[in-house]
């Protein structure tokens, strides 16, 4: 079975009840998505944003600056400001060296499984992406813009077959009708846009794999530097930003930075997506205010249907939390990172106290060891050792199980920084955290081999079938 | 001006040629990748750190001026 068909829909995303949300999820339809007439009435027109070539420190430079205000952080998980890649794009077209004009790459690959955000935005909201896309387009003075999105089947078609007709909402669907309603691709300002299909494996959606996907390469990571912002697309000079980021920055346009600031912390201003599955009532993608208590989004997702023994945040290259800590934990970055964990792509995984975590996590890390692009040597030999290992102590290790779980930590230690893209990092991190709050368990599986639980059917989202080791061009 | 080495792990193919020529700094993992800590390098280890990189198969091992920068071919004459 995968994920998707058991993901709830656009129509499940609710919104913690809170006073000023919802805001990106304002006026969500409750099937299909929200059209071009509905959009324009409900946040009125895009403020106009001078090209670059027009006006070199008007507006754009503008936009950028109540951008810097406003403390936008990007949302594809790593949390960079949005500001200053603006800036570096726009910087890097300027420069001697430039690569000429830029382009803008809007990253809904969205290869973690655990997350269905950056979907529920595209196939619900287009129109708010792609305003965003137009103003970041404004912003660093590009005249292109391709639209990254994954295939909803896993699949890798060729783009010939998009087909904005077909009968199974897809974010792609959503987006190409959205183009559509816009007059077919050229849209403000002469920016020409293009939607590019993305093969649904966890690393397409790094940067560099992305960019290198869309300079016509496989969908795999690249040594950086150069960074996409100094060469990227076609060598030229790449903004690359997830859905989610700009969508909010299409708000912050219209609203401003004070407006922005009314939500969040200091160093998290905003409202933020959050998908949230396990053993809740109601799973799904919730908009939340960052730094609002976990039990709040529980609640808003009609509570728990079991014990809680475990959450994992940040998705599948995320931290393990002990379940204890469900009543105390507040989802932001500053009150997440005394456990050692953040927020990373909003995504919030309740595991069970019926589930065994032994199980689930050699199963987690053999799928993890089975996305990574196989081109740096620590990351195959070392994901692979992590999973084999899990897989020893959950099929019972006797008396070398004490043995099994150091050498975790050590594998943990041995893969981190040490790929070309943070894959192997986000591993390390979800060993290092499962280490620490699942000891018992494991060091009982050690002992006495398998346990009742072991059995039972996987309750950590499941991932989509894991793709071949590579992936044709585009 | 502060010099250190950089591995290209996708180029990288554990040849082992690093580690023979400068163990100072650079050691190999269970599988024969390179393991460098990413300090400066000394000085006195420049000289053997361009050979290093000089002698890998694959080009994998980088000696970098500031991050990002790539340092004088090892034979370019000084200037």
């Amino acid at each position: 079975m995968s994920y998707e068909s058991t993901l709830p829909g656009p129509s499940a995303a609710a919104l913690v009840d809170a006073p000023g949300l919802p805001r990106l999820l304002a006026g969500i339809p409750s099937r299909g998505a929200l059209g071009l007439s509905e959009h324009l009435a409900l946040h009125g027109e895009l403020p106009a944003v001078e090209g670059r070539g027009r006006a070199r420190r008007g507006a754009a430079s503008g936009l950028i600056e109540e951008v810097e205000r406003a403390g936008l952080l990007g949302r594809g998980g790593a949390g960079f400001p949005t500001a200053a890649k603006l800036r570096a794009v726009a910087g890097a077209s300027r420069s001697v060296l430039g690569g000429g004009r830029p382009v803008v790459v809007v990253n809904g690959a969205e290869g973690e499984p655990a997350s269905a955000k950056d979907r529920t935005l595209l196939r619900s909201l287009p129109h708010l992406v792609l305003d965003g896309a137009v103003l970041a387009a404004a912003a660093v003075g590009a005249q292109e813009v391709l639209l990254g999105v994954c295939w909803p089947d896993g699949g890798c078609e060729p783009k010939a077959s998009v087909s904005p007709l077909r009968s199974s909402p897809s974010a792609l669907d959503a987006v190409a009708r959205a183009l559509e309603e816009r007059g077919g691709g050229v849209l403000v300002g002469g920016v020409h846009f293009q939607l590019c299909p993305v093969p649904n494996r966890y690393v397409a959606g790094h940067e560099s794999a992305l960019v290198n996907h869309l300079s016509g390469g496989p969908a795999l990571p690249t040594f950086t530097p150069p960074r996409p912002f100094e060469r990227g697309v076609r060598g030229r000079p790449t903004l690359v930003c997830n859905v989610e980021t700009l969508a909010h920055l299409a708000l912050v346009a219209r609203y401003g930075a004070s407006w922005f600031r009314e939500l969040g912390t200091p160093e998290q201003p905003g409202s933020a997506l959050v998908t949230l599955a396990g053993p809740v009532a109601q799973p799904g993608v919730y908009e939340i205010e960052h730094g609002s208590p976990l039990s709040a989004l529980l609640d808003a997702a009609d509570g728990l249907t079991a014990q809680p023994r475990a959450m994992l945040l940040g998705g599948y290259s995320g931290t393990w939390i002990d379940g204890s800590l469900l009543r105390e934990v507040a989802l932001s970055d500053r009150h997440l990172s005394p456990f050692g964990a953040s927020l990373g792509a909003g995504v919030v995984v309740v595991l069970s106290d019926a589930a065994c975590p032994v199980a689930e996590l050699a199963r987690l890390t053999r799928w993890l060891a089975s996305q990574s692009a196989r081109q740096c040597g620590p990351c195959v030999f070392g994901l692979d050792a992590i999973a084999s290992t899990f897989e020893q102590l959950a099929g019972g290790a006797g008396a070398g199980g004490r043995n099994l779980t150091e050498r975790l930590h050590t594998l943990a230690r041995l893969v981190s920084g040490r790929g070309a893209c943070s894959h192997p990092d986000g591993a390390a991190r979800l060993v290092a955290s499962a280490l620490d709050v699942f000891a018992q368990e494991l060091a009982a599986h050690a002992r006495h081999g398998p346990c009742a639980a072991c059995a039972r059917p996987s309750e950590l989202p499941r991932p989509r079938a894991s793709r071949p080791t590579t992936v044709a061009p585009a | 001006m502060t010099h250190r080495l950089r591995v290209n792990p996708i180029a990288c193919e554990a040849h082992g040629m690093c580690h023979e020529l400068l163990p100072e700094r650079i050691s190999l993992d269970e599988w024969g990748y390179p393991i460098l800590d990413g300090a400066p390098l000394d000085p006195a280890l420049l000289a053997h750190a361009r050979r290093a990189a000089a002698a890998c198969p694959t080009l994998a091992l980088v000696v970098e001026r500031r991050s990002g920068e790539l340092d004088r071919p090892v034979n370019a004459r000084r200037p």
